[in-house]
């Protein structure tokens, strides 16, 4: 009985979990529902009571400036998936190297990197801009790809992950059996890391596809731009135009839309990452 | 042939950029060698102005313009100085508000095409609009393409069926605010916005203020002038006495009230009916624009909020095409018609802007003398000086008036002018220019 009890959720648990859950679905729900109202009734009707504009938003979002909201989304589809792409084979690579060799340096390799995970990118926006200056590469897409390939903590997630899941004995093995380095590390290590370059790989890829500073001060070219930068831009076009709110809610909505079928799809190797990390870290 | 590392290195680098050229669709200022067209990058938010590019483009295949859309306002004027810092990345042509040029000037942002220009140019604009241009120098950094002449937008028919006269001086405003809100306790004839420091600073232009003065070789700042204490202690007034709303305009609360009815009135500017039709499409042909409440009804006049000219940046190689393209945007008279037509704008050159405003515009067709009475308020503006740190004293408004409505006291919207103009006076001297008390 007592056993039976204990293991019956606790309802001030489930309390909270029930907040945390509307705290976080509320504003997608406000933003589904905003999306199907006219301009006029968005700030007039009920707030969670649905219309029947949706398709007409679509259709006059897409119809922007010729479609340029499908170019942004595919800006967007490009930094986040070559970025994040880069990002995780950049991270394997120096993971694996700080986790399984040794070398002088190591030790403040792997301090500035910690130091690295703490400092904020907006931060580096700037910089980064006038370094790229100096190279002419800004208002192009290197501008937000190459900032985008070095993440401190996708190397550091990467060098935990090639600690626990690739035992030495393999490394040595692989070695014994006349396997290069390179060999060793794309035929025998990536394979064993690959829920945690999964991991690496999501997290810096919804970080590009969310990243808003970055791309704002690099680019110039309005056909450059991701769909943040681009979305922001309906909002602003100074005080003597009203806001296109109806166009940046419809565009929010659609912007999302390729990120939750990436985690559903991907949901399976995140399960198992995080179960990974529970037993080994 | 073996390489070095640095040959490869710089193999790489070369290869990368070669890349970047062919990846970006339109870097700045392209090379024009001979007989090529000339490309040049526009940096602007007017909406749909790439279409009235578009006619330029079709006329002059020998120089081409692309409008890149940026963000309105400050964040453009924060990009673009930040890539005349950097030395690239400025585009060849930006759209820039009249408070905003003297901190481009100042920065080394815009070029000085008053060798460029045509001779008779100076014409075709208002002596005031003309002079914010030219910082009242001989240089000229940018043409004019807007104003924002401000007048008194108001509900006609809530006013009919309260049995209110349109006020003409600010005391009747006060009466016609209290009798608005003694009908409905939901409803107000205006509010203070803290969100919009260019608004106030038309109404205390209009009050005969100027923010900033040149005296000598130094800059004078007078934001704590009697004029704007007055303008602030009549604000601070009404919002005390709880008969004007103290929230800030363009939320989506603000925009709700508009369209339901519980703001009936707006001090706004000539472009007013462009918002009002977006964000209060409900109440079409029930509102009308009357000039501005006066201090001092046989002088009548008026402030401007927002307006903007066309620049060429220091960047732009191409600085004399450039100026074609500007000179022709705002004044060839199918051009000031198509921005009209397309943007919506209030255009700055006289000559044109009678044939291209024959019309109300769609929202006042109630009211078909709108333009002709919008041009006899735009001549009584007052003359205006906009500093190198406007932007400083814009926050500063925004923060010290942001306590002042919550406040709702007299006395701090007064403190609030204070605080305005004592953190305006520190930027100015820690930014290193020459300041006179």
């Amino acid at each position: 009985m007592s056993v039976r009890a204990s293991t019956r959720p606790s309802i001030i648990a489930t309390a909270i979990l029930v907040l945390g859950a509307l705290y976080c679905l509320l504003p997608v729900a406000w933003v589904v529902v905003a999306s199907t109202k006219s301009a006029g009734e968005l700030f007039s009707t009920l707030t969670f009571l649905p219309s029947t504009h949706l398709l007409d938003n679509i259709a006059e979002l897409v119809a922007y400036r010729d479609g340029l909201f499908w170019r942004w989304m595919a800006n967007t589809a490009l930094y986040a998936g070559v970025g994040g792409a880069l990002s995780a084979i950049v991270s394997a690579m120096a993971g694996y190297a700080l986790a399984k060799y040794q070398f002088a340096g190591k030790a403040a390799v792997f301090n500035v990197l910690l130091a690295g995970v703490l400092v904020p990118g907006v931060v580096l926006a700037i910089p980064q801009y006038l370094m790229l200056a100096q190279v002419e590469l800004t208002n192009t897409y290197w501008a937000v790809l190459l900032p985008s390939i070095i993440s401190p903590y996708g190397i550091y997630l990467a060098r935990i992950y090639a600690a626990a899941a690739v035992p030495d004995e393999v490394v040595e093995a692989a070695r014994t059996d006349g396997a290069g380095e390179l060999r060793t590390f794309a035929q025998v290590a990536v394979p064993m890391m690959l829920p945690g370059l999964v991991t690496v790989f999501l997290f810096q890829f919804v970080a590009i596809w969310n990243n808003f500073m970055l791309p704002y001060i690099m680019l110039g070219d309005d056909r450059l731009f991701p769909i943040t930068v681009g979305l922001s831009g309906l909002l602003n076009q100074g005080a003597s135009q009203p806001a296109m709110y109806t166009l940046v809610i419809t565009g929010a909505l659609l912007s999302v839309i390729p990120l939750v079928a990436l985690f559903l799809l991907l949901q399976r190797f995140w399960q198992v990452d995080l179960a990974a990390g529970a037993v080994k870290a | 042939m073996r390489l070095t590392t640095g040959t490869k290195v710089a193999a790489a680098v070369a290869a990368t950029a070669l890349l970047a050229t062919a990846c970006s669709s339109g870097g700045t200022g392209g090379d024009s060698a001979d007989g090529e067209a000339v490309e040049l990058t526009f940096w602007a938010w007017a909406p749909n102005i790439e279409k009235v590019v578009d006619v330029w483009n079709s006329e002059h295949p020998d120089i081409q313009v692309t409008v890149n859309k940026q963000d309105g306002g400050d964040p453009a004027v924060t990009k673009l100085l930040t890539a005349i810092e950097a030395g690239s990345g400025a585009p060849d042509l930006m759209q820039a508000e009249y408070q905003k040029i003297p901190q481009l000037v100042s920065s080394g942002a815009l070029a000085d095409i008053a060798g460029e220009i045509s001779g008779e140019l100076a014409g075709h604009f208002p002596d005031g609009v003309w002079n914010a241009v030219t910082l009242g120098s001989d240089a000229v950094y940018a043409v004019p393409q807007d104003s924002g002449p401000m007048q008194f937008y108001y509900r006609e028919d809530v006013f009919a069926e309260l049995g209110l006269e349109v006020p003409t001086t600010w005391e009747e405003y006060a009466e016609v605010a209290r009798a608005v809100h003694a009908a409905d306790p939901n409803t107000y004839l205006g509010t203070f916005s803290a969100n919009d420091a260019g608004w106030f600073s038309g109404l205390t232009q209009q009050a005969g203020a100027s923010w900033y003065g040149i005296d000598g070789d130094s800059w004078t700042v007078q934001i704590d002038s009697p004029e704007v204490q007055k303008v602030a202690g009549y604000w601070g007034g009404l919002v005390e006495e709880g008969i004007i709303d103290n929230k800030p305009m363009y939320t989506p609360e603000w925009n709700a009230a508009l369209n339901d009815g519980s703001q009936v009135g707006w001090l706004s500017a000539i472009w007013a009916p462009g918002v009002l039709a977006g964000n209060a499409a409900d109440t079409a042909g029930t509102w009308k624009m009357a000039p501005m409440p006066q201090w001092d009804a046989a002088a009548p006049a008026t402030g401007n909020w927002g307006g903007s000219a066309t620049a060429v940046t220091s960047q732009s190689e191409h600085a004399a095409e450039a100026t074609q393209f500007i000179e022709w945007l705002n004044t060839d008279p199918a051009a000031v018609q198509a921005l009209v037509d397309e943007t919506g704008i209030y255009p700055a050159d006289i000559p044109a802007s009678t044939a291209a405003l024959a019309d109300p515009p769609a929202f006042f067709s109630n009211q078909p003398d709108f333009y002709e009475l919008a041009a006899e308020t735009a001549q009584t503006a007052n003359p205006f000086t906009y500093g190198p740190n406007i932007n400083v004293a814009y926050s500063a408004y925004n923060d010290e008036f942001a306590k002042a409505t919550e406040a709702r006291t007299q006395a701090a919207f007064l403190a609030a002018v204070e605080a305005v103009q004592t953190a305006t006076i520190e930027d100015l001297k820690n930014s290193g220019f020459s300041v006179k008390e």
